[in-house]
This record gives C-alpha cells, structure tokens and sequence, in this order.
C-alpha cells in the first residue's frame, strides 16, 4: 500500500476501502432512484448506421461515491461516455449534471461546469511537457485571451499559483521529477496517471474515467486505485469504465451494468455479479461485436470477402 | 567566363529584399497555422491575394490613405478566415486543406474575371498604387546602404517598413506562444479532443489561429505587392506551395525559421538561376536552354520539399524532440 | 474567453450575410456589361496584335476581342475609331476572338470565323482583320442550350470520375491526399501525344500504350516512394506535402521536356454532330462512351472480385483487413497502379475536353477533382462518382448564368456550402469520436 499524503485516508483500518453504502431507494434494479444522486439520465438513444449503441432508459449515478460502468465488449459504454461529456450528440435523450440539463451543451462547457473526463486510448499531448500538460488543465485562466497573452504581466501571477498547485499534485503522482520531459517520453501507466492528475487541476465534482487501468503496468495498478479511492476521499464523485472485475469489487461503491446498449442491472458491486441478466451478457457476448465496436458498416466489404471464403 | 562577382551579389540583394520579407512574413503566418495549431491552410496565397488587391483597390478606385487601405486588406482577411473557418474547423484536417485551396482559387478567380476588370485590371491587375506609400518616405532622395545591399530612398524605405513588420510580427508570435494562450493552441496541435475535455473552446482558438496567420498573410501580401504590379497570376496555389517550402526548411513550429528559411530559399534560388542563366550562356550546359534553366528551379524546389519532409521533418531550427510535425 | 463567444454564437448569421454578398456579387456580375474601356492592353510588352473592326465603312466601338495562347490571355474592346491592340508578352501563336455578342444587332463577322489563329514571324506587329457584314446570328433558345450544357457537363463529369475514383481508392487504402495526381492525369495526355503525334502510331494504340505507361507509373510510384514511406511509419499530413513536392518536381519536368505550348492530339477539333438541340462531335461520343464502359468495369470490379473486395476491406478498415490475412501491401500496390491507369485515361479524355494537352492540365482540374472527392465522401468510390457528376454538371451548367471564365469559382462555392451542410459529404459517413 503506496503513502497517502491526503489527509483523509481512502481506506479503513483493515487496509480495505471504506464503502460508501445505501445509496439508492427501493431495489437495486436498473434505473433506479437515487439518494443524491449528481447524473441523471434520461432516454438516451443513439444509433451508428443500423445498430443501436446507446438505449438508456433512465440511469442515476449517485454523488461522493465510485461508481463502476461495466459490460462486456460492444455494450455501449464508451459512446455513453462520450454522449454525456457532449463529444457526441445523442439521437433522442435529456441528462442533468448537478441538477442543470446538458443535454446539447458543447463538451468545452461541460467540462467547465465541472464534469472532466479522460480517455480510453490515453491523450496525453505528447510534445508538450508534463508541467505544460498539467497547466492546461488549470480553469478560468486569464492568460489564455489572446490579448492578455501579450501582456505576461496580467496572467503571470495566476501562472505562478497554478505551476505551484501542478506540482503539488505532480508531486502527488510521482510525476515531479518528469516535470520538463515531453509527455511523449512517458510510459503508458505514466501517462494515465498525467492525464488523471492533469483532469484534476480543474478541480472536478465528476470524474468520468474511461478504462483507467487499460494498459497499465501492473506494478502500477496500486497506485493508481489509490488515487481514485483519493478522489473520493476529496469529496469527488468517480464514474469509471472498467473490465477488471476484481478491481471493481475492490474500489466500487456501485455498479451499473450495460449490455448491448441498456442498462441491465445496478447494484452492489458483491451483489450484482451474481445477477443472472449480468451473467447472461457477458455469456451472451458476440465475439464479432470485439472488433467492429459500434461501427457496423465499416467491415462490410470484409464480411462479404470471408462470406466468398466460406 | 562566368561573372561569379554578379551572381553572387545578385544573390546576396535577396537576403534583405522585400519578396524575401514577405514571403518570411507568410511562413510566420502558416508557422502559427500548421506549425502551433496543426491547421492545414493551403489558401496562404488567397489571404495575401486579399492583401494585395484590398490595398491596391482601395488606393486606386476609393482613394483610401495608407492606413485606410492596409485595414480594408486586414479586414477582408479576417472575413475571408472566417468563411473558411466556420465551416470547416469542426472537420477533420484534411478537409480544411481543400477547402483552403479551393478559397484560394475562387479568390484568384474572381479578381481574374473580366466581370470585374474596372476594379481589379482583371488578367493584368492593377499598378500605380505607389505614390502613397512613397509620399510617407522620411528619408531624404539618396542612396543608403552598402555594396549588394545599396538601394535608393524609396527601396531602403521600403525595406525598413517590411523588415520592421516582420520583426515585430516574430515577436508577437514568441510571445503569444509562450503563454497560457499558445499553450492551448499546441495543445490543439497535439489532440484536440483532449483539450476540449479540459474546458477549452478549441474551435474559438483555431479560428483564432486562422486569423492570426491570415492577417499574417494579408501583411505579406501588401509588402509583395509594393515593388511590383498586383496581377492575379502571382497568386496561384504555387504560391502556398512555395511558403509551406520555406515554413518546413526553417522548422514549422519555430519564430526565427520561417525568417531564415525565406532568406535561405531567395539566395539560393536566386544564386541557382543566376549561375544556370550564365552557365546556359557560356555553353557549359548544352542541352538545356535558358527557359528550361528557370524550370530547373522548380524541379529543385519541389525535390527539396520532398527530401526535408521525409528526411528532416523538423526543419533546420526545429527541435528533433519537439518534432514540427502534426500527425 | 468572453469575445471567444460571442464570435462563435454569432459566427452562423455572419457566414450567410458573408455568402449572400458573395452570390449577389456573382448574380450583380451577370448582369453588368464588362466594363472595361481600355483599348489597349498589355503594352509593356514588345509585340503587339492589333486591328480594326468596322461595318461598312464606320468604326465599331465596344467589340471584345481577346487573344489566348502561350500561357498568356488578355482582352481589349475597340475604341470609337474601331481600333484596339493587345500587347504579348513572346512570339508565339495566339488565337484571337472577336466577340460576336458585343457587336450590334443584326452584324455578324461576314467572311471567316471570329476566331482567328495570329502567328509572329519576323515582325512585332501582327494585324488581325474581321470582316462585318449584315447577318442574322444564330441563337439559341436557352433550352437548348441547357440540353447541350448538360451533356457536356456529363461528358466532363464522367472524366472527372475516372480520376476521382483513383484520388479517392488511394485517401482509402493509405489516407494520403495525392496532390500529384494531377501529374498522373497529364502524362497521360502527354503519353499520348508521344506515341501518336511524336511517334506516328494509330491514336487507338497510342491510347492503350499511354494507359499501360500510367499504370507502370503509379507502380513505380508506389514502390520507389509511397511504400517506403510506409514502411517508414511517415504520418498522413508530410505524406500529403511529399505529394504535393512530388506534383511541383514533375510538372516543372514535364514543362522542362514538353515546353509550355498547348499541342492538340489527332482528332481534336472534329466538327459537331447534330441530335436535334444537342451538338456533339463523335470524340465527345467517344469519351462519354469510354468513359462509362470503364467506370462499369471499376464498379464490377469493386463489387464482384477478390480483390475489389479486398480493396474495400482495406479502405473501410486497414487494420481489421490485414489482421483478416489480407496482403494490405498487395492491395494498396494494385489501387496505384488501376488508380494511374484511370488517371492517364482521363487525362486523355481531358486533352480532347479542353482541347489541348500541356504539361498544366492535370493540376488546372486537380481541384475539381478533389472538390468531386470531397462532395462524394472522401474514401469512398462510389461517393466520387456522384461527385464527379455534381462536380461536372455544374460547371458546365453554371456557364448558362455566369461568365465562362468563372465557372469553376460555382463548382468550388458548391464545396464549401455542401462542407457546411453535410461535412462527411453525400454519400460519406459520419466519424466516431472517443
């Protein structure tokens, strides 16, 4: 178990994480209410040619806690992702953040409001340096007017006070020694790390992290659920996709549970995985739907091709 | 047999001439679109078209005084920068490429066409828009300067005021890209997608970027426009081509290599053509003639892009790490 | 960021005040009568046309001649003696024009055509002459015209497709826009009148040869440059400047060898057929004939064969496909060389369209074809010949309303407003962000 220097401690005195628990009303079943609940989705429907990748009925995403979207490969996560962070536009469907509708809302503004997100493939900005990667994720900075820009004395003082809170969390993340290095010379795990702590200087109420842990070295893994546990413990509320289910039983408040685009079962994360609609999903699961993720029409000359062969 | 003395100093007058400020001045401008910003614009010649025609036209046909005719080409710029813009800044690269070129030749086009030919001289453009720039001359007639670099009162004016533009648009670009503003543009450079996620507006700041550089361009376009006739030919899309040439032999991400890649390109070309044209003279090249000696240039111009990008993609200043690439 | 947007909320309104100007400057400019009033252009040069234009004994003031050739076009009205000169810039031969619209009604040019081929030889003035007599011109109904318009536009659109589909097979398979595609489309023109003109051979043969020749091009091509580069891991963007250094070497190459003349293959020129309101000459015929044979035989096969297929694969998915066992080199090494090939067709076809080959004419439709590609859907073929069509179509259409010297400056309009409209083009599809 890595050093915390937050003060409030992720785990309890067992070593294990502390849970966050009843936080939904009545039954853990799909779309149900919640507590407090930060994201609110309603209706949401989006299709890519013929196939429909996204058909959310109503979902609810409870405040200050972790929670796991999970399902198997084709389930439509990921362009869930996307249609709620506004780097997609859905074909029907409204969705409130904090009680505001964003439905429509460009992905600039909703990440200004406080919803930052981060990539599955990582987007570190590879020929900017790691400090440089981190400032950028600094809100309301004046500097970044153009006409300001010219005049260093306007934006010079916000700029020291932001490098300071950059390498607190560099710091944080084991990244300060890298400071000046090009993002690009950084390994995988190191970038995701960069691009979790680079989500944070914005300081979020939601983090919507996609696939935090994909290639990811191992040794790195630790380390890495211990910064989400963090954010928890900061008072942030984590959304994650993930694949690794003993990860997420490990750090996961509550799961939700998508299959060929709908929300099929919600719970905790002990209880959920022995709900038969979840296990039929993954069971269930195309091996075709692997490859051609949400882009059906992109491999109709192959399947015409391997047809011939056939 | 050969005047090397007159080849060489014919060369050496490129290395402050205004051709060579103004096309140094439109690399600036795509250094900051494709070198900071990662925009392909491949319509540079249509924005300093605009330059050239919107301060001759003003001159000519409104009777506008300098100032008045340098903001109407600034202006039309701006314009033509958000035409091409706000379609195309959502799409992918590519798509702005086309466009730009296809903006670029519409530009072209229009001031060809005898539809306007009372405004824009149409096939023969415009001349005689030089009295006001001369009349704000502070030197007294004369000559300045020294060996290659000895011109009269109205070529050394016009060199100081191009050269001084240029000098402070460099500055400007260093200092916007070392603050918080350039770093998003770079960021955008980098991946767009994950700039937005962090709050900015990626589509204000390209269109910014597509201004910045456009006005860039409009500026050069003014300043190529000031020892010669404005005629529509001069700005084909070889044009561009040329400019993004001199942008990657510099480094496309840099402040000073658009500068010397322009000086380096007119020396050189100029250098080349001289010993060619002497050379076909003196018969030491038989097999070509003096017309194919100018084709000759091209054919290196073009090798030339070919071999930097494959083999120095950063440029002679650029940064082998920070590779003035955009992928 | 505050002005950020306010320029973004504000930014659609701008864009249509912006093109309404630009199209009621284009529609304002058919209306107007050129309004040029010089009688003489172009006097810095040394050599002159000139001549006088009169009707029985009196001037005719306000006719357009024009004289093109070598590169170089100007044009000049006669002043109220009837007299006009036009300055060039070489000896060479240049084809002068009277403008039968501008002279008054019920006036033709009597003897002769109106089009006259002016030649320098020893002196630096040539006089060219039109001789005027009373005549009725024949016009014709604009329904007619727009019959004759449109074929021609199909015949120009179908061309265009052949070179499309190439442009378009190689942005699929590889990503790289191929600026040096135009250079391909003029070798086969310039091929072609090596092998017929140069060489004496049949012009069919000569046809067939040019093609083979484009097609062993593209191979070189590829296998010299693209695929080096592959293999090199160089990124899509400096590909597409490698293209463009590569169509600036060998344009200036084929101007070094070929010269800048406009020389016109056998055939070209032959007189126009009549179908009712529609005149076209059996080369026209030819051409659309050729032209949608071949396109037949891509479609076949794209469609039926291993390898079209494979080719599609490759373009919707290059991963997947090579991952499926598909020899993504092989296939990406066959779409050059049936991409040159369609490109040196269609540049024979462009000799005969424009008429004239000249070491230019492939990069003067380049934009065309990239505006067809773009308006189809970039990467797909089928989405390049609807374009090209479009592409076609317009172009010759849009003479019926704006001036002929500014007819692609519609077709390149239509670009950007179907980019506004419909950015993954007709018949593209949308992309996948995440």
């Amino acid at each position: 178990m890595s050093v915390n220097i937050v003060p409030t401690s992720p785990t309890g005195p067992s070593g294990k994480p502390v849970k966050t628990v009843d936080m939904h009303i009545g039954d853990a079943a799909p779309g149900c209410k919640k507590r407090d609940p930060i994201l609110v989705v309603d209706g949401v429907r989006r299709s890519f040619g013929g196939l429909t990748a996204v058909d959310v009925d109503h979902v609810e995403v409870p405040r200050g806690a972790i929670t796991a979207l999970i399902g198997p490969n084709g389930a439509g996560k990921t362009t869930l992702f996307n249609l709620l962070t506004g780097f997609d536009k859905p074909d029907s469907g409204a969705w409130t953040f904090d009680g505001r509708p964003i439905a429509g809302v460009p992905a600039f503004k909703v990440a200004r409001m406080g919803q930052i997100r981060t990539f599955q493939l990582t987007k570190a900005l590879g020929l900017l340096t790691v400090m440089d990667n981190m400032l950028l994720g600094a809100k309301g900075q004046s500097g970044e007017n153009f006409f300001r820009a010219l005049l260093p004395f306007l934006w010079r003082k916000q700029e020291t006070a932001n490098e300071a809170k950059a390498l607190d969390l560099l710091t944080r993340f084991k990244l300060d020694a890298k400071k000046d290095d090009y993002a690009a010379s950084l390994s995988g795990g190191q970038r995701k790390l960069l691009e979790m702590a680079r989500a944070l200087m914005s300081d979020p109420t939601l983090v919507m992290l996609d696939e935090p842990m994909a290639g990811v070295n191992p040794a790195l893994t630790q380390s890495l659920l211990d910064h989400i546990l963090n954010l928890k413990a900061q008072g942030m509320t984590v959304l994650f996709v993930e694949h690794d289910m003993h990860m997420v039983r490990h750090i996961a408040d509550w799961v939700i549970v998508m299959a060929e685009g709908k929300v099929v079962a919600e719970g905790d994360p002990h209880e959920v995985m022995k709900n038969p609609a979840v296990i039929d999903a993954y069971l269930g699961q195309h091996h075709d739907e692997d490859i051609g993720e949400d882009q059906p029409e992109h491999i109709e000359a192959l399947k015409e091709l391997l047809d011939d062969e056939r | 047999m050969i005047d090397w003395g007159a080849i060489f100093s014919n060369a050496a007058v490129e290395l402050i001439s205004p051709t060579t400020a103004a096309y140094a001045l439109a690399a600036l401008g795509l250094a900051v679109h494709f070198g900071y910003t990662g925009l392909l614009n491949f319509g540079q010649a249509g924005f300093m078209a605009l330059g050239a025609y919107g301060y001759a036209i003003s001159i000519l046909t409104f009777g506008f005084p300098v100032w008045g005719a340098f903001l109407v080409g600034v202006g039309a710029s701006v314009i033509f920068a958000l035409i091409l813009g706000i379609p195309t800044l959502r799409l992918r690269a590519d798509y702005l490429a086309i466009v730009t070129i296809a903006a670029a030749e519409i530009v072209r086009l229009l001031f060809t066409t005898n539809t306007f030919a009372a405004v824009t001289g149409s096939a023969n453009g415009l001349s005689g828009y030089k009295n006001e720039f001369a009349a704000l001359n502070p030197l007294a007639e004369g000559s300045y300067g020294f060996g290659p670099f000895e011109n009269n009162a109205y070529d050394t004016w016009l060199r100081i005021v191009a050269w001084s533009i240029v000098i402070l648009a460099a500055l400007l670009v260093w200092q916007v890209m070392r603050s918080p503003w350039g770093r998003v543009i770079k960021g955008i450079r980098e991946d767009e997608d994950a700039v937005r996620a962090l709050g900015k507006n990626v589509y204000a700041y390209k269109m910014q970027s597509l201004i910045l550089g456009g006005v860039f361009g409009t500026v050069a376009g003014m300043i190529f426009a000031l020892p010669r006739a404005v005629v529509p030919s001069n700005y084909q899309t070889t044009l561009t081509f040329f400019i993004y040439a001199i942008l990657l032999l510099g480094g496309a991400a840099t402040v000073l290599g658009p500068i010397i890649g322009s000086m380096i390109f007119w020396v050189l070309l100029s250098f080349f053509s001289g010993f060619i044209a002497r050379a076909v003279e003196a018969g030491w090249l038989p097999f070509m003639t003096a017309i194919q000696g100018g084709q000759l240039r091209f054919i290196l111009v073009g090798v030339a892009i070919m071999l930097i990008v494959i083999f120095r993609p950063q440029g002679i200043f650029g940064n082998k790490k920070e590779l003035a690439f955009v992928r | 960021m505050k002005p950020n947007q306010t320029a973004r909320s504000f930014a659609p309104r701008m864009l249509v005040i912006l093109f309404g100007v630009l199209l009621a400057a284009l529609t304002l400019s058919t209306l107007s009568i050129g309004p040029a009033h010089a009688d003489e252009i172009g006097t810095e040069y040394d050599f002159r046309l000139s001549g006088n234009v009169q009707f029985d004994g009196d001037p005719v003031e306000g006719v357009l001649i024009s004289a093109e050739g070598n590169g170089y076009e100007a044009e000049v009205n006669t002043d109220a003696e009837g007299k006009w000169t036009i300055g060039v810039p070489e000896k060479a031969t240049y084809t002068v024009t009277l403008d039968e619209d501008t002279l008054p009604e019920g006036v033709v040019v009597a003897e002769g055509d109106n089009v006259f081929e002016a030649q320098f030889d020893l002196i630096s003035t040539v006089s060219v002459n039109y001789f005027l007599g009373e005549g009725v011109r024949e016009t014709t109904s604009f329904f007619d015209q727009f019959v004759n318009r449109f074929f021609n536009g199909l015949n120009f659109g179908l061309l265009l497709a052949l070179a499309a589909i190439g442009v378009s097979l190689i942005f699929g398979t590889t990503g790289l826009s191929n600026f040096a595609h135009a250079e391909l489309i003029t070798f086969g023109g310039l091929m072609t009148l090596v092998f017929s003109v140069t060489l004496g051979l049949p012009i069919w043969l000569a046809i067939l040869i040019a093609i083979a020749l484009s097609g062993l091009l593209g191979f070189s091509l590829d296998a010299v440059i693209w695929k080096p580069l592959r293999r090199k891991g160089v990124a899509v963007i400096p590909l597409m400047i490698v293209s463009i250094g590569l169509s600036l070497a060998l344009r200036y190459t084929y101007q070094f060898f070929f010269g800048g003349s406009t020389m016109q293959l056998p055939g070209a020129g032959m007189a126009d057929l009549k179908f009712g309101p529609i005149s076209l000459s059996p080369i026209d015929l030819a051409s659309m004939g050729i032209s949608v044979i071949v396109l037949l035989l891509v479609a076949f096969f794209l469609l039926r064969t291993r390898i079209g297929k494979a080719t599609r694969a490759v373009s919707d998915n290059p991963s997947l496909a090579s991952a499926s066992g598909i020899d993504v080199d092989n296939v990406i090494r066959i779409v050059w060389v049936v991409g040159a090939a369609l490109a040196g067709l269609s540049g024979v076809l462009w000799a005969y369209f424009r008429p004239g080959v000249s070491w230019d004419m492939g990069f003067q439709m380049l934009l065309l074809v990239f505006a067809a590609v773009t308006l189809g859907g970039l990467g797909t073929a089928f989405g390049a010949l609807v374009g090209s069509l479009i592409v076609g179509l317009f172009v010759e259409l849009s003479t019926l309303w704006l001036p002929s010297d500014m007819k692609y400056v519609g077709a390149l309009v239509v670009l950007i407003l179907v980019l506004l409209f419909r950015p993954q083009g007709i018949l593209g599809r949308k992309e996948r962000i995440g």
